[in-house]
Protein backbone atom coordinates (compact mmCIF):
# COMPACT_ATOMS: atom_id res chain seq x y z
CA UNK A 1 0.00 0.00 0.00
CA UNK A 2 2.69 2.77 1.09
CA UNK A 3 4.77 1.36 -2.02
CA UNK A 4 1.58 2.15 -4.68
CA UNK A 5 0.58 5.46 -2.67
CA UNK A 6 4.53 6.63 -3.37
CA UNK A 7 4.33 5.63 -6.70
CA UNK A 8 0.99 7.84 -7.34
CA UNK A 9 2.80 10.52 -5.55
CA UNK A 10 5.77 10.53 -8.01
CA UNK A 11 3.71 10.10 -10.84
CA UNK A 12 1.83 13.73 -9.74
CA UNK A 13 5.09 14.95 -8.93
CA UNK A 14 6.53 14.34 -12.24
CA UNK A 15 3.53 15.76 -13.90
CA UNK A 16 3.57 18.82 -11.94
CA UNK A 17 6.72 19.92 -12.31
CA UNK A 18 8.06 18.59 -15.56
CA UNK A 19 5.26 17.45 -17.95
CA UNK A 20 2.92 20.76 -17.00
CA UNK A 21 5.54 23.50 -17.31
CA UNK A 22 6.99 21.53 -20.67
CA UNK A 23 3.28 21.21 -22.39
CA UNK A 24 3.10 25.22 -21.52
CA UNK A 25 6.19 25.32 -22.56
CA UNK A 26 5.09 23.95 -26.26
CA UNK A 27 2.14 26.13 -26.50
CA UNK A 28 3.62 29.53 -25.89
CA UNK A 29 6.73 27.99 -27.91
CA UNK A 30 3.98 28.25 -31.06
CA UNK A 31 2.88 31.29 -29.78
CA UNK A 32 5.97 32.71 -29.99
CA UNK A 33 7.33 31.29 -33.24
CA UNK A 34 4.43 32.98 -35.01
CA UNK A 35 5.56 35.81 -33.35
CA UNK A 36 8.95 36.16 -33.97
CA UNK A 37 8.56 34.73 -38.01
CA UNK A 38 5.80 37.75 -38.06
CA UNK A 39 8.40 40.26 -36.56
CA UNK A 40 10.78 38.92 -39.23
CA UNK A 41 8.96 39.42 -42.20
CA UNK A 42 7.72 43.13 -41.01
CA UNK A 43 4.60 41.81 -39.59
CA UNK A 44 3.00 41.38 -35.91
CA UNK A 45 1.87 37.75 -35.54
CA UNK A 46 -1.10 36.69 -34.21
CA UNK A 47 -2.66 40.15 -31.51
CA UNK A 48 -6.63 39.36 -31.58
CA UNK A 49 -7.22 36.34 -29.03
CA UNK A 50 -6.41 37.91 -25.66
CA UNK A 51 -4.19 40.83 -24.64
CA UNK A 52 -1.33 41.00 -27.72
CA UNK A 53 -2.81 37.51 -28.80
CA UNK A 54 -1.27 35.93 -25.82
CA UNK A 55 -4.50 33.27 -25.55
CA UNK A 56 -3.81 32.18 -29.08
CA UNK A 57 -2.29 28.57 -27.94
CA UNK A 58 -5.56 27.97 -26.13
CA UNK A 59 -7.28 29.04 -28.58
CA UNK A 60 -5.41 26.68 -31.04
CA UNK A 61 -5.47 23.58 -28.73
CA UNK A 62 -9.00 23.44 -27.76
CA UNK A 63 -9.98 24.13 -31.98
CA UNK A 64 -7.88 21.01 -32.35
CA UNK A 65 -9.03 18.72 -29.40
CA UNK A 66 -12.61 19.47 -30.29
CA UNK A 67 -12.37 18.19 -33.86
CA UNK A 68 -13.01 14.73 -35.15
CA UNK A 69 -10.14 12.65 -35.54
CA UNK A 70 -10.24 10.76 -39.29
CA UNK A 71 -9.35 7.35 -39.96
CA UNK A 72 -8.63 6.87 -43.34
CA UNK A 73 -10.51 3.93 -44.69
CA UNK A 74 -7.77 1.89 -45.46
CA UNK A 75 -5.35 3.14 -42.63
CA UNK A 76 -4.14 0.26 -40.04
CA UNK A 77 -6.02 1.89 -36.96
CA UNK A 78 -3.93 0.54 -34.50
CA UNK A 79 -0.92 1.66 -36.04
CA UNK A 80 -2.48 4.74 -37.03
CA UNK A 81 -3.51 5.61 -34.22
CA UNK A 82 -0.43 4.52 -31.62
CA UNK A 83 2.23 6.01 -33.90
CA UNK A 84 1.68 9.81 -31.92
CA UNK A 85 1.82 8.39 -29.14
CA UNK A 86 5.10 7.01 -30.07
CA UNK A 87 6.62 10.29 -31.16
CA UNK A 88 5.53 11.92 -28.13
CA UNK A 89 6.51 9.38 -25.86
CA UNK A 90 10.60 9.54 -26.06
CA UNK A 91 10.10 13.35 -26.38
CA UNK A 92 9.23 13.68 -22.90
CA UNK A 93 10.65 10.26 -21.19
CA UNK A 94 14.21 12.10 -22.01
CA UNK A 95 13.52 14.99 -19.77
CA UNK A 96 14.37 11.80 -16.86
CA UNK A 97 17.41 12.31 -17.01
CA UNK A 98 17.66 16.38 -17.36
CA UNK A 99 18.88 17.51 -14.61
CA UNK A 100 18.05 20.99 -14.02
CA UNK A 101 20.56 22.33 -12.03
CA UNK A 102 23.69 20.63 -9.30
CA UNK A 103 21.50 18.55 -7.53
CA UNK A 104 17.84 18.25 -9.24
CA UNK A 105 17.37 15.93 -11.33
CA UNK A 106 14.32 12.82 -11.81
CA UNK A 107 16.98 9.94 -12.85
CA UNK A 108 20.50 10.61 -11.93
CA UNK A 109 22.19 7.88 -14.02
CA UNK A 110 25.85 6.94 -15.22
CA UNK A 111 24.76 6.89 -18.82
CA UNK A 112 22.76 9.66 -19.08
CA UNK A 113 23.54 10.80 -22.62
CA UNK A 114 22.94 7.47 -23.55
CA UNK A 115 19.67 7.43 -22.65
CA UNK A 116 19.48 10.60 -24.23
CA UNK A 117 20.89 9.18 -27.40
CA UNK A 118 18.70 6.24 -27.54
CA UNK A 119 15.30 7.89 -27.03
CA UNK A 120 16.03 11.19 -29.06
CA UNK A 121 16.42 8.23 -32.21
CA UNK A 122 13.65 6.04 -31.06
CA UNK A 123 11.17 9.54 -31.97
CA UNK A 124 11.53 8.64 -35.42
CA UNK A 125 9.55 5.54 -35.40
CA UNK A 126 6.21 7.57 -34.90
CA UNK A 127 7.21 9.24 -37.94
CA UNK A 128 7.69 6.28 -39.96
CA UNK A 129 5.00 4.11 -38.28
CA UNK A 130 2.36 7.65 -39.18
CA UNK A 131 3.70 7.51 -42.57
CA UNK A 132 2.84 4.21 -42.73
CA UNK A 133 -0.08 3.44 -41.50
CA UNK A 134 -1.88 6.19 -43.28
CA UNK A 135 -1.79 4.11 -46.70
CA UNK A 136 -1.59 7.28 -48.37
CA UNK A 137 1.58 8.65 -50.72
CA UNK A 138 2.52 11.65 -49.16
CA UNK A 139 2.75 10.92 -45.45
CA UNK A 140 4.71 7.70 -46.84
CA UNK A 141 7.14 9.72 -49.20
CA UNK A 142 7.56 12.26 -45.52
CA UNK A 143 8.09 9.65 -43.48
CA UNK A 144 10.95 7.85 -45.64
CA UNK A 145 12.27 11.17 -46.35
CA UNK A 146 12.53 11.88 -42.28
CA UNK A 147 13.55 8.25 -41.47
CA UNK A 148 16.83 8.87 -44.38
CA UNK A 149 17.40 12.12 -43.08
CA UNK A 150 17.03 11.16 -38.91
CA UNK A 151 19.38 8.64 -39.69
CA UNK A 152 21.54 10.19 -41.44
CA UNK A 153 22.38 13.16 -38.84
CA UNK A 154 22.19 10.78 -36.21
CA UNK A 155 25.22 9.86 -37.11
CA UNK A 156 26.88 13.41 -37.13
CA UNK A 157 25.08 13.99 -34.08
CA UNK A 158 26.88 10.76 -32.54
CA UNK A 159 30.26 11.72 -33.03
CA UNK A 160 29.73 15.54 -31.64
CA UNK A 161 28.89 13.96 -28.58
CA UNK A 162 31.84 11.80 -28.70
CA UNK A 163 33.68 15.08 -28.55
CA UNK A 164 32.26 15.94 -25.40
CA UNK A 165 32.46 12.53 -23.85
CA UNK A 166 36.79 12.80 -24.71
CA UNK A 167 36.61 15.92 -23.08
CA UNK A 168 34.41 15.33 -19.82
CA UNK A 169 35.12 12.34 -19.09
CA UNK A 170 31.15 11.22 -18.46
CA UNK A 171 28.15 10.38 -19.79
CA UNK A 172 26.31 11.65 -16.03
CA UNK A 173 24.85 15.18 -17.80
CA UNK A 174 25.75 16.80 -14.06
CA UNK A 175 29.49 15.39 -14.62
CA UNK A 176 28.95 17.16 -17.58
CA UNK A 177 27.80 20.68 -16.88
CA UNK A 178 30.44 20.16 -13.77
CA UNK A 179 33.40 19.45 -16.42
CA UNK A 180 32.79 22.71 -18.07
CA UNK A 181 33.84 25.35 -14.66
CA UNK A 182 35.02 28.05 -14.73
CA UNK A 183 32.97 30.57 -17.10
CA UNK A 184 32.23 31.31 -20.50
CA UNK A 185 35.30 30.50 -22.38
CA UNK A 186 35.80 27.00 -20.50
CA UNK A 187 32.40 25.68 -21.65
CA UNK A 188 32.64 22.70 -24.27
CA UNK A 189 31.71 25.56 -27.61
CA UNK A 190 34.80 27.13 -27.76
CA UNK A 191 37.15 23.72 -27.58
CA UNK A 192 34.44 21.77 -29.61
CA UNK A 193 33.52 24.79 -31.41
CA UNK A 194 32.54 22.72 -35.23
CA UNK A 195 31.14 20.16 -33.19
CA UNK A 196 29.09 22.50 -31.07
CA UNK A 197 28.19 24.26 -34.20
CA UNK A 198 27.58 20.65 -36.29
CA UNK A 199 25.41 19.37 -33.23
CA UNK A 200 23.04 22.77 -33.47
CA UNK A 201 22.53 21.81 -37.32
CA UNK A 202 22.17 18.36 -36.74
CA UNK A 203 19.50 18.94 -34.09
CA UNK A 204 17.44 20.98 -36.59
CA UNK A 205 17.88 18.28 -38.83
CA UNK A 206 16.91 15.47 -36.12
CA UNK A 207 13.58 17.78 -35.48
CA UNK A 208 12.84 18.08 -38.88
CA UNK A 209 12.48 21.94 -38.52
CA UNK A 210 13.25 24.49 -41.34
CA UNK A 211 15.74 24.22 -43.59
CA UNK A 212 15.61 20.70 -43.57
CA UNK A 213 11.85 20.47 -43.28
CA UNK A 214 11.88 18.09 -46.14
CA UNK A 215 9.50 15.72 -44.31
CA UNK A 216 6.98 18.13 -44.34
CA UNK A 217 7.52 20.19 -47.50
CA UNK A 218 4.58 21.75 -47.85
CA UNK A 219 5.46 22.73 -51.81
CA UNK A 220 6.39 19.40 -52.47
CA UNK A 221 4.33 16.16 -50.60
CA UNK A 222 1.72 18.80 -48.47
CA UNK A 223 2.18 17.97 -44.87
CA UNK A 224 4.68 14.75 -45.05
CA UNK A 225 3.97 12.46 -42.49
CA UNK A 226 1.19 13.50 -40.81
CA UNK A 227 -1.47 14.70 -43.83
CA UNK A 228 -3.68 12.28 -42.60
CA UNK A 229 -3.69 12.78 -38.82
CA UNK A 230 -6.85 15.76 -37.48
CA UNK A 231 -8.08 16.64 -34.49
CA UNK A 232 -6.15 15.78 -31.55
CA UNK A 233 -3.99 13.62 -32.63
CA UNK A 234 -2.48 16.08 -35.11
CA UNK A 235 -1.96 17.72 -32.20
CA UNK A 236 0.28 15.67 -30.27
CA UNK A 237 2.28 15.43 -33.12
CA UNK A 238 2.56 19.45 -33.22
CA UNK A 239 3.48 18.67 -29.06
CA UNK A 240 5.98 15.66 -30.20
CA UNK A 241 7.92 18.43 -32.61
CA UNK A 242 8.00 21.41 -30.56
CA UNK A 243 9.06 19.39 -27.27
CA UNK A 244 11.50 17.87 -29.35
CA UNK A 245 13.15 21.17 -30.35
CA UNK A 246 12.87 22.33 -26.68
CA UNK A 247 14.55 18.95 -25.87
CA UNK A 248 17.76 19.55 -28.36
CA UNK A 249 17.82 23.52 -27.28
CA UNK A 250 17.70 22.38 -23.47
CA UNK A 251 20.93 19.20 -24.44
CA UNK A 252 23.15 21.95 -26.31
CA UNK A 253 22.88 24.33 -23.20
CA UNK A 254 23.81 21.35 -21.33
CA UNK A 255 26.34 19.60 -23.09
CA UNK A 256 28.06 23.06 -24.95
CA UNK A 257 27.53 25.79 -23.13
CA UNK A 258 27.69 24.38 -19.44
CA UNK A 259 24.40 24.75 -18.41
CA UNK A 260 23.35 26.26 -15.61
CA UNK A 261 26.69 27.54 -15.14
CA UNK A 262 27.32 31.27 -14.97
CA UNK A 263 29.22 32.93 -17.79
CA UNK A 264 30.87 35.12 -15.49
CA UNK A 265 32.23 32.64 -13.68
CA UNK A 266 35.69 33.23 -13.65
CA UNK A 267 35.48 36.83 -13.76
CA UNK A 268 37.27 37.74 -10.35
CA UNK A 269 36.93 41.40 -10.60
CA UNK A 270 33.17 40.89 -9.78
CA UNK A 271 33.51 39.91 -6.27
CA UNK A 272 31.23 37.78 -4.59
CA UNK A 273 28.65 38.47 -7.02
CA UNK A 274 25.44 36.69 -7.53
CA UNK A 275 26.77 36.93 -11.10
CA UNK A 276 29.32 34.67 -11.07
CA UNK A 277 26.46 31.98 -9.52
CA UNK A 278 25.48 28.85 -11.12
CA UNK A 279 21.82 28.97 -11.20
CA UNK A 280 19.10 27.32 -13.23
CA UNK A 281 18.32 31.13 -14.56
CA UNK A 282 21.21 30.38 -16.01
CA UNK A 283 20.14 27.48 -17.54
CA UNK A 284 17.14 29.11 -18.50
CA UNK A 285 18.82 31.48 -20.57
CA UNK A 286 20.20 29.68 -22.23
CA UNK A 287 17.41 26.70 -23.79
CA UNK A 288 15.66 30.18 -24.70
CA UNK A 289 18.03 31.54 -26.90
CA UNK A 290 18.61 28.15 -28.43
CA UNK A 291 15.28 28.14 -28.77
CA UNK A 292 15.06 31.61 -30.87
CA UNK A 293 17.36 29.90 -32.79
CA UNK A 294 15.55 27.66 -34.22
CA UNK A 295 12.65 30.30 -34.96
CA UNK A 296 15.40 32.32 -36.44
CA UNK A 297 16.96 30.16 -38.23
CA UNK A 298 13.39 29.08 -39.94
CA UNK A 299 12.67 32.74 -41.06
CA UNK A 300 16.22 32.95 -42.69
CA UNK A 301 16.86 29.92 -44.72
CA UNK A 302 15.00 28.23 -47.50
CA UNK A 303 14.82 25.03 -47.18
CA UNK A 304 17.67 22.64 -48.35
CA UNK A 305 17.09 20.33 -51.42
CA UNK A 306 16.96 16.88 -50.71
CA UNK A 307 20.53 15.89 -52.22
CA UNK A 308 21.82 18.31 -50.82
CA UNK A 309 20.65 17.41 -47.30
CA UNK A 310 22.36 14.10 -47.95
CA UNK A 311 25.47 15.84 -48.70
CA UNK A 312 25.98 18.12 -46.53
CA UNK A 313 24.96 15.17 -43.59
CA UNK A 314 27.94 12.51 -45.04
CA UNK A 315 29.78 14.40 -46.75
CA UNK A 316 30.76 17.38 -44.70
CA UNK A 317 29.30 16.99 -41.35
CA UNK A 318 30.43 13.45 -40.61
CA UNK A 319 34.20 13.95 -41.88
CA UNK A 320 34.77 17.12 -39.61
CA UNK A 321 33.17 15.36 -37.06
CA UNK A 322 35.51 12.51 -37.15
CA UNK A 323 38.63 15.02 -37.29
CA UNK A 324 37.76 16.84 -34.41
CA UNK A 325 37.07 13.92 -32.44
CA UNK A 326 40.50 13.06 -33.18
CA UNK A 327 41.15 16.61 -31.77
CA UNK A 328 39.77 16.71 -28.88
CA UNK A 329 41.70 13.48 -27.92
CA UNK A 330 45.10 15.08 -28.75
CA UNK A 331 43.63 18.48 -26.86
CA UNK A 332 42.97 16.03 -23.85
CA UNK A 333 46.55 13.78 -24.57
CA UNK A 334 48.49 17.67 -24.87
CA UNK A 335 46.56 19.02 -21.58
CA UNK A 336 45.79 22.11 -23.89
CA UNK A 337 42.36 21.65 -22.55
CA UNK A 338 42.77 20.04 -18.99
CA UNK A 339 39.98 17.75 -18.15
CA UNK A 340 37.44 18.21 -14.94
CA UNK A 341 39.35 21.76 -14.88
CA UNK B 1 43.48 28.38 -54.54
CA UNK B 2 40.78 29.99 -55.13
CA UNK B 3 38.41 26.38 -54.62
CA UNK B 4 40.03 26.06 -51.34
CA UNK B 5 39.40 29.81 -50.11
CA UNK B 6 35.72 29.46 -51.19
CA UNK B 7 35.81 26.37 -49.50
CA UNK B 8 37.04 27.37 -46.33
CA UNK B 9 34.63 31.05 -46.53
CA UNK B 10 31.88 28.17 -46.92
CA UNK B 11 32.62 26.11 -44.04
CA UNK B 12 32.63 29.76 -42.04
CA UNK B 13 29.12 29.69 -42.89
CA UNK B 14 29.97 33.37 -43.61
CA UNK B 15 26.77 34.08 -45.76
CA UNK B 16 24.33 31.86 -43.55
CA UNK B 17 25.49 34.72 -40.48
CA UNK B 18 24.34 37.83 -43.03
CA UNK B 19 21.31 36.27 -43.71
CA UNK B 20 20.51 35.72 -39.48
CA UNK B 21 21.71 39.15 -39.33
CA UNK B 22 19.17 40.64 -41.85
CA UNK B 23 16.82 38.89 -40.58
CA UNK B 24 17.62 40.31 -36.94
CA UNK B 25 17.63 43.62 -38.61
CA UNK B 26 14.00 43.19 -39.81
CA UNK B 27 13.01 41.92 -36.85
CA UNK B 28 13.66 44.97 -34.91
CA UNK B 29 11.82 47.35 -37.75
CA UNK B 30 8.57 48.76 -37.14
CA UNK B 31 5.79 46.62 -38.16
CA UNK B 32 3.25 47.19 -41.98
CA UNK B 33 0.26 45.66 -40.08
CA UNK B 34 -2.62 47.89 -39.53
CA UNK B 35 -4.83 46.54 -37.18
CA UNK B 36 -8.15 46.13 -39.69
CA UNK B 37 -11.15 46.72 -37.95
CA UNK B 38 -9.47 49.37 -35.69
CA UNK B 39 -7.28 51.33 -38.02
CA UNK B 40 -8.21 52.44 -41.34
CA UNK B 41 -6.22 53.30 -44.52
CA UNK B 42 -7.41 57.15 -45.88
CA UNK B 43 -9.84 56.34 -48.64
CA UNK B 44 -10.03 58.36 -51.97
CA UNK B 45 -13.42 60.13 -52.48
CA UNK B 46 -13.65 58.57 -55.72
CA UNK B 47 -13.73 54.99 -53.94
CA UNK B 48 -16.47 53.19 -55.21
CA UNK B 49 -18.31 51.22 -52.60
CA UNK B 50 -21.95 50.90 -51.77
CA UNK B 51 -24.72 52.33 -54.12
CA UNK B 52 -26.91 55.00 -52.84
CA UNK B 53 -30.07 57.44 -54.66
CA UNK B 54 -29.76 60.87 -53.41
CA UNK B 55 -32.25 63.33 -52.47
CA UNK B 56 -32.05 67.08 -53.07
CA UNK B 57 -32.17 69.10 -49.87
CA UNK B 58 -35.76 69.79 -49.73
CA UNK B 59 -36.10 66.20 -49.66
CA UNK B 60 -37.22 65.48 -52.93
CA UNK B 61 -35.34 62.38 -54.41
CA UNK B 62 -32.80 63.04 -57.40
CA UNK B 63 -34.06 60.69 -59.72
CA UNK B 64 -35.76 61.49 -62.99
CA UNK B 65 -36.34 57.89 -64.18
CA UNK B 66 -33.93 58.85 -67.86
CA UNK B 67 -32.53 55.11 -67.12
CA UNK B 68 -29.14 55.72 -68.75
CA UNK B 69 -27.84 53.82 -65.59
CA UNK B 70 -29.87 51.16 -66.81
CA UNK B 71 -28.35 51.77 -70.28
CA UNK B 72 -24.58 51.99 -69.73
CA UNK B 73 -24.29 49.20 -67.15
CA UNK B 74 -21.94 46.68 -68.46
CA UNK B 75 -23.16 44.27 -65.97
CA UNK B 76 -27.03 44.39 -66.30
CA UNK B 77 -27.31 44.59 -62.45
CA UNK B 78 -29.78 47.84 -62.71
CA UNK B 79 -33.44 47.31 -63.49
CA UNK B 80 -35.62 50.39 -63.49
CA UNK B 81 -39.38 50.29 -64.41
CA UNK B 82 -41.22 54.33 -64.47
CA UNK B 83 -44.42 56.37 -64.51
CA UNK B 84 -45.78 59.51 -64.58
CA UNK B 85 -46.92 61.07 -61.18
CA UNK B 86 -49.59 62.94 -60.06
CA UNK B 87 -47.62 66.29 -60.39
CA UNK B 88 -46.59 65.15 -64.02
CA UNK B 89 -42.71 64.35 -63.10
CA UNK B 90 -40.76 61.13 -64.38
CA UNK B 91 -40.53 59.33 -61.21
CA UNK B 92 -39.35 55.58 -61.04
CA UNK B 93 -41.35 52.71 -59.69
CA UNK B 94 -39.01 50.27 -59.15
CA UNK B 95 -35.21 51.10 -58.62
CA UNK B 96 -33.15 47.63 -58.13
CA UNK B 97 -29.29 47.12 -58.16
CA UNK B 98 -27.73 43.24 -58.14
CA UNK B 99 -25.18 44.21 -56.11
CA UNK B 100 -23.90 39.96 -57.32
CA UNK B 101 -23.81 41.70 -60.90
CA UNK B 102 -22.28 44.76 -60.52
CA UNK B 103 -18.87 45.27 -61.04
CA UNK B 104 -18.61 49.06 -59.22
CA UNK B 105 -17.24 50.11 -62.53
CA UNK B 106 -18.92 53.93 -61.60
CA UNK B 107 -20.43 54.21 -64.69
CA UNK B 108 -23.88 54.37 -63.57
CA UNK B 109 -22.74 57.31 -61.34
CA UNK B 110 -20.62 58.76 -64.69
CA UNK B 111 -23.97 58.55 -67.04
CA UNK B 112 -26.23 60.25 -64.52
CA UNK B 113 -27.19 63.60 -65.32
CA UNK B 114 -28.62 64.43 -62.00
CA UNK B 115 -25.95 63.26 -59.46
CA UNK B 116 -28.51 61.19 -58.43
CA UNK B 117 -27.04 57.39 -58.29
CA UNK B 118 -23.88 57.74 -56.67
CA UNK B 119 -21.50 55.32 -54.93
CA UNK B 120 -20.19 55.99 -51.54
CA UNK B 121 -16.94 55.28 -49.73
CA UNK B 122 -18.85 52.71 -47.68
CA UNK B 123 -17.50 49.07 -48.32
CA UNK B 124 -17.97 47.40 -44.83
CA UNK B 125 -21.67 45.65 -45.30
CA UNK B 126 -22.81 41.82 -45.97
CA UNK B 127 -25.36 39.59 -46.83
CA UNK B 128 -27.32 37.10 -44.35
CA UNK B 129 -29.70 35.48 -47.12
CA UNK B 130 -29.97 35.10 -50.58
CA UNK B 131 -32.27 37.75 -52.25
CA UNK B 132 -30.67 40.18 -49.73
CA UNK B 133 -28.04 41.31 -52.74
CA UNK B 134 -30.91 43.01 -54.69
CA UNK B 135 -31.18 46.48 -53.01
CA UNK B 136 -34.35 48.21 -53.85
CA UNK B 137 -35.09 51.89 -54.56
CA UNK B 138 -36.20 52.46 -50.31
CA UNK B 139 -33.12 51.09 -49.34
CA UNK B 140 -31.00 52.76 -51.74
CA UNK B 141 -32.92 56.48 -50.67
CA UNK B 142 -31.63 55.08 -46.99
CA UNK B 143 -27.99 54.68 -47.74
CA UNK B 144 -28.38 58.00 -49.63
CA UNK B 145 -29.86 60.01 -46.34
CA UNK B 146 -27.34 58.07 -44.44
CA UNK B 147 -23.95 59.01 -46.02
CA UNK B 148 -25.45 62.19 -47.76
CA UNK B 149 -22.71 64.16 -45.91
CA UNK B 150 -19.63 61.70 -46.89
CA UNK B 151 -21.01 61.89 -50.44
CA UNK B 152 -21.69 65.78 -50.64
CA UNK B 153 -18.22 66.64 -49.16
CA UNK B 154 -16.69 63.78 -51.91
CA UNK B 155 -18.68 65.32 -54.92
CA UNK B 156 -17.19 68.66 -53.86
CA UNK B 157 -13.82 67.81 -53.65
CA UNK B 158 -13.80 66.17 -56.84
CA UNK B 159 -16.19 69.41 -58.56
CA UNK B 160 -13.09 70.85 -60.52
CA UNK B 161 -12.33 67.41 -62.33
CA UNK B 162 -15.79 66.98 -63.41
Amino acid sequence: MEAILNLIWTVILIGVLTFLPLILAVAYYTYAERKVIGFMQVRQGPNRVGPKGLFQPFADVFKLLFKEIVVPTNANRYLFLIAPILAIAPAFATWAVVPIDDTHVWADINAGLLYVLALTSLGVYGIIVAGWASNSKYAFLGAMRSAAQVVSYEIAMGFSLVGVLILAGSLNLQDIVQAQRGGFSDWFWLPLLPLFVIYLISGLAETNRAPFDVAEGESEIVAGFHVEYSGAAFAVFFLAEYANMILISTLTALLFTGGWLSPFEGWGFLGDSWLRESHAIWFLVKIVFFMFCFLWFRATFPRYRYDQIMRLGWKVFIPITLVWVLLAALMIFTQIVIRGA
Amino acid sequence: MKAIVRYLRSLMLIELFKGLGVTLRYFRRPKFTLRYPEEKTPKSGRFRGLHALRRYPNGEERCIACKLCEAVCPALAITIESTQRDDGTRRTTLYEIDLFKCIFCGFCEESCPVDSIVETDFQEYHFESRGENVVSKPQLLAIGDRFEESIAEARRQDAAFR
